[in-house]
């Protein structure tokens, strides 16, 4: 009995990843926007959540209007907030109006909280093929150019300019269609293609919601809008970025967060997550690329992991002395050796054979060629009391079957202590990167308030420095170890 | 009968390779001149003081562990070890170990010639060891080429390197950048920099020290390199925070 309750727990454990905590229940969220260390999210109906971390978040974003599925973007020192003032809806009406408004700040306690007068950009009528909500913007990077894409189900999704300096449509600008059939659109620029980011499925129907996010994207920003395929999102075409996965259900209202140069992230609801008793909830996970297709990435779930530096592709481990395997094989073993025999497996060398050879205090930390041993299978656990960051709770890396952690020092260095105390240089935000790598990062540092990563200083030593997406030193592979 | 005796002539080449052709040392190595040289173009140091061989029968490279590699380089092989600045052509009395041949030895095991893995019996001797300056003209330092060119043991072996890096100010936040083959260790002015252990190969930038301090005026490198069978090198240089090798420095 006890060793099904030990095996459930650790089925359990293994699974566990980790979605967005406190109170984060929304629906059609707006892109995730920073304003003064805090970050901000607005939904259907008005209000919208803030969070200290990026993490953990709660009620109390303010923003008038109403309506559905709001956007937003932050332009020099001011806020500019998107909304459709109006349902729309497969079974209402379809006549809708779009509006911008600015704010200097979106925290609602500050003396210069105040939104200005709300202007109308764009609009649709009862009888036409659109629904003028779920409004998405993009600051054109290439050419300083707003646009706006919007629609629902209902016909067309379009694309209408807007200034940026004032929010409010350009003059003469015309619509133009630029997808079919899906909603809450989002568009996004990167490395010479825009992308268009639209839900598809079924929406609001708790666990049994089909959402999913898919994109097509064109090389100018009114379109076409191809899939993989070569097929128009006019067509129908999409190629999925995100549905169901873990324990979470219809994903939508895409938004995307560039952190900095290779770390990226993406934010959506979920229709439901069934940990939170099927409600609607605000969902950060990285954000790839591959071939220039967004790919979604996963929140990291605890586990045992073997760490590859990306520069060598040698492992991460606690510096100890190498103990032979005393099982054969291999060359050594050819001579006398019958092989008529059947062979057997062996078994991997176990903590238990090993752990009277290490060190009691703290022990230096290398990079060495990967041999199953256990100094170098690290349980990454998350510590969700420590607090989080945009996608995660921050992690504790222990040795697996120990409570021996991975620390940064003062001498911005990396070492591993015999007990994990919870302090800050033992706990690690690791973010995965754009093209699939890891960043791992102390969430502080004794006696310095740099921001360093852990990275290959040379091929067999860690250190800690300065992050560089385009070194190869700045990156690792994590890779779950299955015993 | 006739493979005891090639198992013995076999061993015996082994241990010092006299019995074959050797590329002369003037391939890989020039006598020091007197003026100060600098690093080549990469940072690397291409001059060092070299004690000869000391013998320290290994079969193999996988016993270089930490706790052995401090074990053994903290023997005293000969006088003043870790503080000696030698000049070319001084001599030492080291105390070393020597593999004991039986007579009538078994063939090497195994139709490749292993020889297994368990240690060699070993007597101890005293001899008389050389210290050597040279400028490598390669960017490593080939120790093997070093013992093979003076006719000296190449297996089973413990190099003793020392260098001296004058510089005109502190240079802060540096750090060392090792690859040897097989093991070593390295202090720089007596303070212990790096220990690359295990049946390690030579790869430039291999193994970094934690940040130091080349201090203004000289500082001295030393560096115990052991190998069992094999090539025998190493390759060391200084590089800055950013990964550039460091500038400014002279090696007397």
């Amino acid at each position: 009995m006890k060793k099904i309750l030990l095996a459930s727990l650790c089925v359990m454990n293994c699974a566990l990843s980790f979605g967005q905590t406190g109170a984060p229940y929304i629906h059609d969220p707006s892109t995730i926007v920073e304003c003064d260390g805090k970050y901000y999210t607005f939904g259907t109906g008005g209000g919208g959540l803030i969070s200290d971390d990026g993490w953990s978040w709660h009620s109390g974003a303010e923003r008038p209007g109403g309506g559905a599925a709001p956007d937003a973007i932050k332009i020099g020192d001011r806020y500019l907030i998107i909304y459709g003032a109006t349902g729309g809806g497969l079974g209402g009406g379809h006549a809708g109006k779009i509006y911008t408004m600015w704010n200097k700040t979106l925290d609602p306690k500050s003396p210069d909280f105040k939104f200005s007068t709300p202007i109308e950009v764009t609009g649709s009528e009862v009888d036409e093929d659109c629904d003028a909500i779920d409004p998405g913007v993009l600051l054109d990077p290439t050419t300083g150019r707003m646009w706006l894409s919007y629609g629902t189900y209902f016909g067309f999704i379009r694309i209408v300019e807007l200034d940026p300096k004032t929010g409010a449509r350009v003059e003469g600008n015309e619509a133009k269609n630029i997808a079919i059939d899906c909603e809450a659109t989002d568009l996004i620029y990167h490395n010479g293609w825009y992308y268009l980011l639209g839900t598809h499925g079924t929406c609001c129907d708790g666990v049994n919601s089909t959402y999913n996010i898919v994109v097509g994207r064109s090389r100018n920003v009114t379109g076409p809008y191809l899939d993989n395929m070569g097929r128009d999102m006019l067509k129908g075409g999409g190629k999925m970025l995100v549905g169901a996965w873990g324990r979470r259900t219809g994903a939508g209202h895409f938004g995307r967060i560039v952190v900095e140069e290779g770390v990226e992230k993406f934010s959506c609801h979920y229709e439901a997550d069934y940990d939170m008793g099927g409600r609607s909830v605000l969902a950060v996970q990285p954000l790839m690329w591959k071939n220039d297709w967004p790919v979604a990435g996963e929140n990291l779930k605890n586990g045992t992991y073997a760490i590859f530096s990306e520069r060598r592709g040698y492992s991460l481990e606690m510096s100890v002395d190498f103990v032979r395997q005393q099982a054969g094989g291999g060359m050594m073993g050819m001579f006398g050796r019958n092989n008529a025999e059947p062979a057997k497996p062996l078994s991997f060398q176990n903590l238990d054979e090993v752990k009277s050879t290490w060190p009691e205090g703290k022990s230096r930390v290398r990079i060495g060629d990967y041999m199953f041993r256990p100094h170098q299978k690290w349980q990454i656990i998350a510590v969700p009391e420590a607090g989080g960051y945009l996608d995660n709770p921050y992690f504790k890396i222990v040795i697996e079957g120990t409570n021996r952690a991975l620390a940064a020092n003062s001498d911005c260095e990396v070492e591993t202590v015999p007990e994990f105390t919870g302090a800050d240089e033992q706990l690690w935000r690791i973010d995965q990167l754009t093209d699939g790598t890891y960043r791992i990062m102390p969430k502080a540092i004794p006696g310095t308030d740099k921001k360093l990563a852990l990275i290959s200083a040379g091929d067999s030593t860690p250190s800690l420095g300065k992050f560089d997406f385009n070194s190869d030193n700045s990156k690792w592979n994590l890779k779950l170890v299955n015993d | 009968m006739k493979k005891t005796l090639f198992s013995v002539a076999v061993a015996f080449c082994l241990s010092t390779l006299s019995a074959f052709a050797q590329p002369p040392l003037e391939n890989y190595f020039a006598p020091a001149t007197k003026e100060a040289a600098t690093p080549d173009g990469e940072g690397f140091i291409r001059r060092w003081t070299l004690l000869e061989p000391i013998s320290k029968p290994n079969r193999g490279n996988t016993v270089f562990t930490d706790s052995y590699l401090r074990e053994n380089f903290a023997r005293e092989y000969f006088k003043n070890q870790f503080t000696i600045v030698p000049k070319d052509g001084q001599k030492v009395k080291a105390n070393v170990q020597v593999e004991v041949r039986e007579q009538n030895a078994a063939a090497p095991g195994g139709p490749m010639g292993f020889r297994g893995m368990a240690a060699p019996k070993l007597k101890d001797e005293v001899q008389t060891l050389v210290w050597h300056k040279y400028d490598s003209k390669l960017y490593n330092t080939k120790l093997f080429r070093f013992a093979s060119g003076l006719g000296k043991q190449v297996y089973g072996v413990i190099f003793w390197a020392v260098t001296v890096i004058e510089c005109d100010e502190d240079i802060n936040n540096v750090r060392l950048a090792v690859g040897s083959n097989s093991a070593s260790m390295w202090w720089l002015n007596g303070e212990e920099a790096l220990l690359l252990s295990g049946d390690r190969r030579m790869v430039a930038d291999d193994c970094m020290s934690n940040r130091l301090t080349l201090k203004k005026g000289k500082n001295v490198l030393r560096g115990v390199i052991i190998n069992g069978p094999g090539m025998s090198d190493f390759c060391a240089r200084f590089l800055d925070e950013e990964g550039q090798p460091v500038k400014g420095i002279r090696i007397l």
